[in-house]
């Protein structure tokens, strides 16, 4: 009953779509400037329908959940993903860990966004408003019939199996239970940005009003990629056992691409507000940001990652989403194209100012994600042509990295520089400090045996957490406006994030061994005692623990756990770090296997201030929240 | 249940990979020179685990991942270069083994990208900005 009240209120949600796009369509046809009554209460009737569709997806979603939480197996996809034998929070997190459910999970970000542009979004005029609710309903018209016609999430199951499959054990883990959610109000809320962007040219009214109207919708969704992508990778640098927290991985990169996009969109809209400039450009990318969430879609979505066979063995489901990447990145672009034309090339810029120092930002910024999407395309792109190549770490490290710290010592400058006009010694004087800092720490670290990159990114990192401050200097703390506290705290984000990234690859210290059950071992500065292994039970699982008494410089000695754990449905087996954390960085110990000698695998690693990757990734997020919360308050305030 | 059965057997898969065969002795355990570990290991990290899904072997669970880090760490205990294990491992399993890819008429085009990206950004980013004074 639940299945078919869930699959009735999508079927009606998509009709709802049709229907906001249907009535979008006819009312802005009318371009009398004292419209007839019925063209006034189309207008006035689309917001309305994008509620009720966000609230049906939403219905329809709770159904899924439901579903899940019963563990009713009569439902194929319950049956396929989850058991009835699993805490009752990997139950209802396996409703988006499998393709039906999270396409489900993304149609519904997409329809909710609708209906708070519909309920919440006050600035635009009411015709692009319309517009862009238009453009939201023409996205979700598409997935929805994906998801109707490809990826029925209810589909039902006879007869009823006894139990189900199991959730993949690695995905069974309190962080990556709400990582994807997270992920996707970001991904997804991308589409407001897009929406915007088509909206205004349709209605073409590009302008400093858009620009503000805009902006909040990008920070929120922004806000909840830093904080999906920065908890993914804490996820994998603990779950995976190997102490790495970004692999260059294609599905890593299919978030990373949107987030490149929405930085810059950020900055990019920063000028259009501001000075009414690159107002094509801020187009561009808005249509380019939600492009990104879409071909991350495609690519994690159709099987083509696995192998380009993969998906020629089954392309109904990449062939439905390569359709509609076309469709809308196509119509998109087509419609760039022909309203580029009117809207009005904007202000042009001094070199040496601020809106200068946001052309480099977007510059570098567009770069790296071009770098980015052709290193995670080209292997797919050369197995069509028959050759089978790999790109990983070594090209993106190479090609990216080197802009990245560019940019790094370019985010340091931008915000001491002033608007319109600035004079080059003025500037000098300004970043003498952290220029400064950046000199000594280099000089500093020359004599350790950090690799050039770590050693630059160390540097810069220390430079840019001094510059990133200044802006407050001279400033009353109560007076400051938010989004400049904001602006302040991610940028702090940055360096600290980058610091830990740069720490991690230049001091790591690795101890690889068969241990005895009394040997010790040493690394970094701990002395690490194996102990000798016992089993233990947990909720779905049994595990072989080991013991390992650990004293850091002789102080006080304290247990670690690492345990190698067997999951029964589906019969896997993963391994479950022991972390030890400090203010300092972090001890990670991974079991591994028996030597059949009497020995055991130990992965010891000692990784001084790790911990600060995530704690910067952290503080970016909270600085785009608070820049938020100053969006909306002088909003509410006008 | 029958309809089930396929999914069964592909779940199965990655249990029965990991096996209870002891890892050979070079998989998880560091060469005694520390220079010679430290280019095994920045080896490692570039060479793809032919058997998983988009991991380097220096961080994959799978026993065939274990055999090619004991592979690097004793080709590069005999006394050979890195390049040299590479190429050797390329001839065997083909461009597809390194993330590393080679220079070849394959690989010519995402090499020039950066480069191409940087220029076409950089000519249009100056369209942006006001010519200097004279």
């Amino acid at each position: 009953m639940i299945a078919e009240a869930g699959l009735a209120a999508l079927w009606l949600a998509a009709a709802m779509a049709l229907l906001q796009l249907a009535m979008a369509a006819i009312a802005l046809s009318s371009r009398a400037t004292e419209p007839p009554q019925i063209v006034r209460d189309l207008l006035a009737a689309v917001r309305p329908v994008a509620v009720a569709q966000g609230l049906l997806a939403l219905g329809a979603f709770a159904a899924l959940v439901a579903l899940f939480a019963r563990t009713d197996l009569s439902v194929l996809l319950v049956a396929e993903n989850s058991h009835s034998a699993k805490p009752m929070l990997y139950k209802v997190a396996a409703t988006w860990g499998n393709h039906e459910g999270s396409m489900l999970l993304w149609v519904t970000v997409l329809a909710v966004a609708g209906g708070a542009i519909a309920l919440f979004e006050r600035l635009l005029a009411t015709r692009t408003h319309v517009a862009t609710l238009a453009a939201q309903a023409a996205i979700a018209a598409g997935f929805y019939a994906f998801l109707l016609f490809a990826s029925n999430p209810f589909a039902r199951l006879s007869p009823t199996p006894l139990d189900g499959l199991g959730l993949n054990p690695l995905l069974q883990d309190p962080g990556l239970a709400f990582h994807p959610p997270t992920l996707y109000l970001g991904y997804v809320g991308l589409s407001v940005a897009f929406s915007f962007a088509v909206g205004a040219l349709v209605t073409r009214d590009v302008g400093r009003d858009f620009a503000r109207a805009m902006r909040p919708w990008v920070l929120g969704a922004w806000i909840f990629l830093t904080i999906g992508i920065t908890a993914g990778s804490y996820w994998a640098y603990y779950e995976l056992g190997w102490g790495g927290w970004w692999f260059w991985d294609p599905v890593e990169n299919a978030s990373l691409m949107p987030w490149l996009a929405a930085t810059a969109l950020l900055h990019s809209v920063t000028v259009l507000a501001t000075r009414d400039g690159l107002r094509a450009w801020t187009i561009m990318l808005s249509v380019v940001a939600f492009s990104m969430s879409m071909v991350g879609t495609f690519l994690v979505r159709s099987g083509i990652l696995t192998s380009v066979h993969a998906f020629a063995v089954d392309p109904t489901r990449g062939s439905f989403i390569l359709a509609l990447l076309i469709l809308y990145i196509g119509g998109a672009l087509a419609l760039f194209a022909f309203r580029v034309g009117t809207v009005r090339q904007g202000a042009l810029f001094e070199p040496v100012s601020r809106e200068g120092g946001l052309v480099l930002n977007n510059l570098l910024l567009s770069v790296i994600l071009g770098i980015v999407l052709i290193g995670t395309l080209y292997p797919l792109l050369a197995e069509a042509f028959g050759v089978q190549l790999s790109v990983g770490p070594p090209f993106f490290n190479r090609a990216a990295g080197p802009i990245a710290l560019l940019l790094v010592a370019g985010m340091a400058v931008g915000p001491l520089l002033r608007w319109r006009r600035d004079r080059g010694r003025a500037v000098a004087r300004r970043i003498a400090m952290p220029a400064a800092v950046t000199l000594i720490v280099f000089i500093a670290l020359l004599f350790t045996d950090a690799g050039l990159m770590p050693l630059l990114g160390l540097s810069l990192a220390a430079g840019l957490a001094v510059a990133s401050i200044l802006p407050l200097v001279g400033r009353s703390p109560w007076r400051t406006p938010m989004p400049i506290w904001g602006m302040v705290v991610a940028h702090l984000g940055i360096a600290v994030s980058l610091a830990g990234m740069a720490s991690d690859s230049a001091f790591t210290a690795e101890r690889l061994v068969a241990a005895r059950p009394g040997e010790i071992n040493r690394v970094g500065p701990f002395a690490i005692r194996f102990e000798g292994i016992k089993p233990v039970v947990g909720d779905n699982w049994s595990a072989i623990q080991g013991r390992l008494i650990v004293t850091r410089d002789g102080g006080q000695p304290f247990l670690l756990r690492p345990e190698q754990r067997f999951f029964a449905n589906p019969p896997t087996e993963t391994s479950e770090a022991a972390l030890a954390t400090f203010w300092d960085g972090q001890l990670y110990a991974v079991l591994g296997r028996d030597d059949h000698g009497g020995r055991r695998q130990l992965r010891l690693w000692w990784k001084p201030f790790v911990t600060l990757i995530w704690a910067g990734g952290g503080l970016i997020a909270l600085g785009g929240f608070v820049s938020l919360i100053g969006r909306v308050r002088r909003r509410r305030a006008r | 249940m029958r309809l089930l059965l396929p999914f069964a057997l592909l779940l199965a898969g990655p249990a029965s990979a990991q096996s209870n065969v002891p890892p050979p002795a070079l998989a998880d355990t560091q060469l005694p020179d520390p220079a010679q570990e430290r280019s095994a290991k920045a080896l490692m990290e570039t060479l793809r685990c032919l058997v998983c899904q988009s991991q380097s072997i220096a961080d994959s669970d799978a026993d065939m991942a274990a055999d090619m880090r004991a592979l690097v760490r004793q080709r590069i205990a005999a006394g050979e270069r890195p390049d040299q294990v590479r190429d050797w491992l390329i001839q065997r399993y083909g461009d597809y083994v390194s993330y590393d890819p080679p220079f070849s008429p394959a690989s010519i085009l995402l090499w020039a990208t950066p480069l191409l990206l940087l220029g076409i950004g950089i000519v249009l980013a100056r369209r942006s900005l006001k010519r200097r004074r004279r």
